[in-house]
């Protein structure tokens, strides 16, 4: 997985309305002060203020061609202080509502991670919020609940190491394991 | 089974008898057959204490010694904040008893209070004989005689520490106590999780538990036999108890989604727990003999990191009802909470002073995140460390030092930082990341 995360902005204009209606429940705030000096815990993210409508179903992203096996791509990233589905990942996910819609006995292990800013536990929690918006969108998608499992690991399973914006933004992500 | 460590004293106050200590030294026998860790931790000042008060603790007389007990002495008292020892090279003499003793030679240099002592090696056994004197008012003020297996020569440094610590300070020394702290070795699938038990210096240390999955919250047992932890062994957390001494375990919850942040009533009984099996993480808090559960917290937010008001009366807990995560306070049955913390938008994971009238916390402020201390009384907040993101604080059972986690060069290692925020240390391990230290109870 490579996905570069500066696509911020177009992703804040973009969050479809029904997203915004999911994550109702609030931010995922990992922790703010990035490395470059952004104070004061506002952040980038959209935390669950209405979004208008955005562009639709974002182009032929990998994991639409896979309605038939299970879509490829098996990530989604997360901007900070957000839960939100970035519009970037929109056809990832429903890629795997299709999947797990036409497939009724698979199962499917939404793994929930934040950065490592903030403390351990109160992270715990973020990753189960950040999950539970993808389960919810899954949900809404036609997914049945006893398909989809949520499990938070917080920042106890980064992807990658390293304590600078490129190595958050690649651990905020929720993984589909299958 | 034999005992490790005997230790008598030879003058009137016996407030750690014999027999209670030798109870605390078999659990020890039985941890020392499990694996050998791998992660020892050493000391390293980062912030040192202009007002400490000078001390010299002179070399031990007495050859062949695997331990240099007057070092272990000497660096408990400086680790401590409270105390600046003298360093070796700057002793003009080194007596060894107190009829040895020339005052003058340590008043020229400033030193206030001066150590002296001893050992002797019979067997297996060591005796050592020490000595506290006040150097102004050229007199004693302590003198005993511990006695000690040559293989756990620290533990006792680590107690006559205690002595001289509570003699002088007034408040009870608290070196013989241990931590428990989780490492990480290793990115991605790769990583391998272990949970371990030290001495309060990092020494000793012994792995309890090692996984390919995480290892979270270790808390102790009000007796210290025991530790309860979040492990994802089972792909998912779950939360587990496990006996030090005898290594058998048990599983306490594994509901669905969050199983996290165990903490020990102050009665040993219940487990105060963050779960969201009602959808959301509350705070719940369990009978262990019965495994029944009360739920403390009912709201659409995020409730965890529980902590027990020292009369086990009350719970504190982080929530983010108000946006951003704060600190709360709510009686264990039930009633409305009361907001704690106000200064700033991120405060966490608060820990309860042993007297209960200080908060300990990680705020973020301009610093990013550190350990602050809150006043309870007052409400003010001061930030109490200087150090990358600092997580998991965790306070001495004499309510004197904080130890935490933070991080250097990308690697995560322990902190600790006096109370009073004056005296702050490093303590780097040999391999892997370090984390969520828990400072034990008293161990007797």
């Amino acid at each position: 997985m490579f996905f570069k995360p500066y696509m911020r902005s177009l992703a804040v204009a973009a969050s479809l309305a029904v997203l915004a209606g999911c994550s109702s429940t609030g931010g995922t705030q990992d922790g703010s002060m990035d490395g470059t000096g952004a104070a004061g815990g506002v952040g980038t993210g959209t935390a669950g203020s209405g979004q208008v409508s955005g562009t639709g179903m974002g182009g032929n992203g990998a994991g639409q061609m896979a309605s038939t096996g299970i879509p490829d791509v098996r990530t989604i990233y997360f901007d900070y202080d957000s839960d939100t589905i970035r519009s970037e990942f929109e056809s990832v996910v429903n890629a795997h509502a299709s999947y797990l819609a036409g497939n009724p006995n698979a199962r499917v292990i939404l793994q929930g991670h934040t950065d490592e800013r903030g403390t351990r536990e109160y992270n715990l929690a973020l990753g189960e919020r950040r999950a539970g918006a993808v389960q919810r969108y899954l949900s809404l998608r036609g997914v049945s609940p006893s398909q989809v499992e949520v499990v938070s690991y917080g920042e106890e399973r980064p992807a990658v190491r390293g304590s600078n914006e490129d190595s958050f933004a690649q651990n905020r992500r929720v993984v589909f394991a299958y | 089974m034999r005992t490790l460590i005997n230790i008598w004293t030879n003058k009137g106050r016996t407030r750690m008898p014999a027999a209670r200590f030798m109870a605390t030294c078999l659990g020890l026998v039985a941890l020392l057959v499990m694996p050998m860790a791998q992660a020892e931790l050493t000391i390293d000042i980062t912030r040192g204490n202009e007002r400490a008060t000078p001390i010299a603790v002179v070399p031990f007389a007495g050859e062949g010694l695997p331990t240099d007990v007057a070092q272990v002495v000497s660096d408990d008292l400086g680790r401590s904040g409270y105390f600046d020892p003298l360093p070796r090279s700057s002793m003009f003499a080194k007596p060894t008893s107190s009829e040895e003793v020339k005052f003058g030679e340590w008043r020229s240099l400033d030193t206030r209070y001066l150590v002296v002592g001893s050992a002797t090696q019979q067997g297996g056994q060591v005796s050592i004989r020490y000595e506290l004197m006040d150097v102004n008012g050229e007199s004693r003020l302590l003198g005993e005689t511990v006695t000690s297996s040559t293989n756990d020569l620290r533990r006792a440094g680590h107690y006559i520490a205690d002595q001289i610590f509570e003699e002088i300070t007034g408040i009870r020394g608290a070196f013989s106590t241990r931590l428990a702290y989780v490492t990480s070795q290793g990115v991605g699938d790769n990583t391998q999780y272990s949970l371990y038990v030290a001495d309060s210096d990092g020494h000793n240390s012994q792995q309890v538990l090692t996984s390919d999955e995480p290892i979270m919250s270790p808390a102790w047992s009000p007796d210290a036999g025991k530790l309860a932890y979040v492990s994802f062994e089972s792909k998912r957390p779950a939360i587990y108890v496990q006996n030090l001494a005898s290594g058998q375990r048990a599983k306490l919850t594994d509901f669905e989604g969050l199983n996290s942040a165990p903490v020990w009533s102050p009665d040993g009984r219940r487990l105060a727990m963050a779960l969201s099996r009602d959808g959301n993480p509350e705070i719940y808090v369990m009978d262990i003999a019965s495994r029944g559960l009360q739920r403390v917290t009912n709201s659409s937010s995020i409730e965890t990191e529980p902590d027990w008001s020292p009369d086990g009366q009350s719970l504190i807990f982080t929530s983010d009802r108000s946006g951003g995560p704060q600190i709360y306070r709510q009686s264990v049955s039930g009633g409305s909470a009361e907001r704690l913390t106000r200064t700033g938008n991120y405060n966490a994971r608060g820990r309860l002073s042993p007297d209960g009238k200080s908060l300990f916390l990680i705020h973020r402020g301009n610093n990013g995140f550190q350990v602050a201390k809150q006043d309870l009384q007052s409400g003010r907040l001061v930030e109490i460390s200087n150090a990358q993101q600092a997580e998991s604080p965790s306070v001495a059972p004499n309510g004197t030092m904080v130890i935490f986690a933070t991080q250097q060069g990308g690697t995560g290692v322990l902190g600790a930082v006096t109370a009073d925020g004056r005296a702050q240390f490093r303590l780097p391990s040999a391999q892997g990341d370090v984390r969520e230290p828990a400072w034990s109870p008293f161990l007797n």
